[in-house]
């Protein structure tokens, strides 16, 4: 039973953040960190799990952002309806680069995951259906609550829960069925586990749309919660940038790597933006960028790896060793 | 009369993206050196190039020297910073996972063009429009000093790196260790040393690439990230490792560029060179020099 005390205790702080911490700032600081974490664990699925670093994750942030606002300004519709179609579009260009690229060493994905999301971006921009440079708004005013447009932050820390529940629950389902073999066994030799008959190609197609489409939610939910898209928002590459520091730094490839990268970079970044105003954000991915290069250069694994180390070196003492192995988690 | 006006202009839009092919043949042979002899995609590639652009701006301006000093000033500065990139960063990623030796250039590319962005701000810049001498008439096209200078150089440079690649010792050395690294020191070539001088090849020709441009190009922080993809498109096209092949890759790209810009309109430039692209990768991806 104790093992189920910690999970516990910090599973009961995240429901009860919003009401003890109570104010605006906080409670929309909290929706912040859940939205990214949603989105980082997506990535996780094709990055983390498969080892194809998508360096576009924005261009599925957008379809979905842009598939529930455009439902909205096109036909009226509640933003949710967009969601399907956003998913939909989202593994379809998920397929249209994942394709020809999966098949090739992982540099040719990540180049063309890059060169697809600023192509996106570039039609979307010069497109006046999507609202070109200026973006697509949701509703203003809420006419019933299926346009989830709410004042308060506190049914947005609710709802992103929820779906950050069923990301993480997907992906664990993902990890320990058939599929999540493959791709562990793809990531540590591709050519090994061809030969011995894993279906390589398809395996990462498969999870490549898999996270193309629980992306395009995250994405569709960051309109929800602003009300509008814009090309930068919903496109620029500083959301695949944002997406993807999250994973790597928590743990990429960890169940609970990215959640533990939003809740460490979001405050930061929203902190760094309150205190330096406009001229932060520049210094804001400069700092990224470092993070990025120390975690390249010393630990690929991210922090989740680190502390797992650390723990398993003190959890040596007879005992202890048992109640770990249990708890540790099924990704190396 | 006007189909005669209208082929002439289209002679002038050619010869134009010839030039500036030339200088994306420089960058990308760079970058196609290094992904063909250590298998490393270098993610900061354009960034490097934008470094470059800044680097003569800064000269330009503080000094007020022309393109002259600025070219060799940014070449060797590049160089310098292809060599401490290889020595502080690459040389440990290149043995790790994919994930790192990806976030590691990509990291980079976002360290170098935000330090810019913080430091210039996000601002277009560019230099003085006369500053190579203005534009002359030749054999009744109009050409801007600038660019014929830019493309010139920028040929006979990739020409001689493929030159030195081929036709020298020390380019022999450097196929040695692309080819096999523990071969090559067993015969006496030190791999560190040949994968660091490749790294100041490579970065010194985006420097001096950014040089070049930076006279008739906007300079702007994020000039990087289109650039890096044209580099991209440029080596996939070509065949990577491939000096000869980013060369004809370069020229073609940079006259689709021009063509496209001319006939469908100056934003659609990227856009049909993103889609050349992702075609080429579903239809043809060991590129149009590779073997099959």
């Amino acid at each position: 039973m104790r093992r189920f005390l910690w999970p516990a205790l910090l599973l009961a702080l995240i429901v009860a953040y919003p009401l003890v911490f109570s104010t605006p700032f906080l409670q929309r600081l909290g929706a912040l960190v859940l939205l990214y974490a949603i989105a980082a664990s997506s990535w996780n699925v094709i990055g983390g799990y498969a080892g194809q670093v998508s360096v576009g994750h924005a261009v599925f942030f957008g379809c979905g952002a842009y598939a529930a606002m455009g439902a909205y300004a096109h036909f009226g519709l509640s933003p949710l309806v967009g969601i399907p179609a956003g998913i939909v579009l989202a593994a379809g260009i998920a397929a249209i680069v994942g394709v020809p690229t999966l098949r090739l060493s992982g540099h040719y994905f990540s180049m063309a995951t890059i060169a697809v999301a600023e192509l996106v971006r570039l039609v979307v921009t010069n497109t006046d259906y999507l609202g070109a440079a200026v973006g697509l708004s949701g509703p203003t005013v809420p006419r019933n609550v299926f346009d989830l447009s709410f004042i308060s932050a506190l049914p947005y820390y609710y709802l992103f829960l929820v779906v950050l529940a069923v990301t993480l629950l997907i992906t664990w389902w993902m990890a320990n069925s058939r599929m999540g073999f493959y791709l562990r066994a793809i990531r540590d030799s591709e050519r090994a586990a061809r030969s011995l008959g894993a279906p390589t190609s398809r395996t990462k197609l498969y999870a490549f749309m898999l996270s193309a489409g629980l992306t395009s939610v995250a994405g569709a939910l960051y309109a929800m919660m602003f009300g509008f898209v814009d090309p930068e928002s919903g496109l620029g590459i500083l959301i695949s940038v944002k997406i993807l520091i999250m994973a790597a730094l928590g743990g990429a490839g960890l169940l609970f790597g990215p959640l533990v990268g939003a809740a460490i970079l979001v405050p930061l970044e929203e902190i760094s933006n309150s205190l330096l105003g406009g001229q932060g954000a520049g210094l804001t991915f400069v700092v990224y960028g470092a993070i990025i290069v120390l975690i390249a250069r010393f630990q690929p694994g991210g922090i989740l790896t680190l502390v797992k180390r650390e723990l398993e070196r003190r959890g040596r003492a007879p005992g202890k060793q048992k109640a770990l192995q249990a708890g540790a988690s099924h990704a190396p | 009369m006007a189909r005669g006006q209208m082929s002439f202009i289209l002679v002038q839009v050619i010869v134009g993206g010839l030039l500036l092919g030339a200088v994306y043949a420089l960058f990308s042979s760079g970058l196609t050196l290094v992904w063909g002899m250590m298998n490393i995609v270098n993610f900061a590639h354009g960034d490097f190039v934008m470094l470059g652009m800044y680097a003569a701006f800064v000269v330009f301006t503080l000094f007020g020297v022309g393109p002259l000093a600025g070219v060799p000033f940014a070449t060797l500065l590049l160089a310098l910073l292809g060599v401490v990139v290889y020595f502080a960063l690459i040389r440990d990623i290149m043995k790790g996972p994919m994930l790192a030796q990806i976030l590691g250039t990509f990291g980079l590319a976002l360290l170098l063009r935000y330090s810019v962005f913080w430091w210039f701000g996000a601002n277009f810049l560019s230099l003085p429009q006369d500053i190579v001498g203005g534009t002359f008439a030749f054999l009744g096209l109009r050409i801007e000093a600038s660019r014929l200078l830019a493309g010139v150089v920028a040929l006979f440079v990739t020409l001689g790196l493929h030159l030195l690649l081929t036709r020298t010792s020390l380019g022999s050395k450097m196929l040695a260790v692309a080819e096999d690294a523990t071969a090559a020191q067993l015969m006496g070539i030190r791999p560190d040393t040949m994968q660091a001088i490749a790294w100041a090849i490579a970065a010194g020709a985006t420097g001096l690439a950014g040089a070049l441009i930076a006279t008739f190009f906007y300079i702007v922080p994020t000039v990087g990230e289109t650039l890096g993809i044209v580099a991209f498109v440029t080596v996939s096209l070509g065949g990577f490792g491939s000096v000869p092949g980013a060369l004809i890759a370069g020229l073609l790209i940079g006259v689709i560029e021009s063509l496209s810009a001319y006939l469908i309109g100056d934003v659609y430039k990227d856009i049909v060179v993103y889609v050349l692209f992702l075609s080429f990768l579903w239809f043809r991806p060991q590129g149009l020099m590779g073997k099959t």
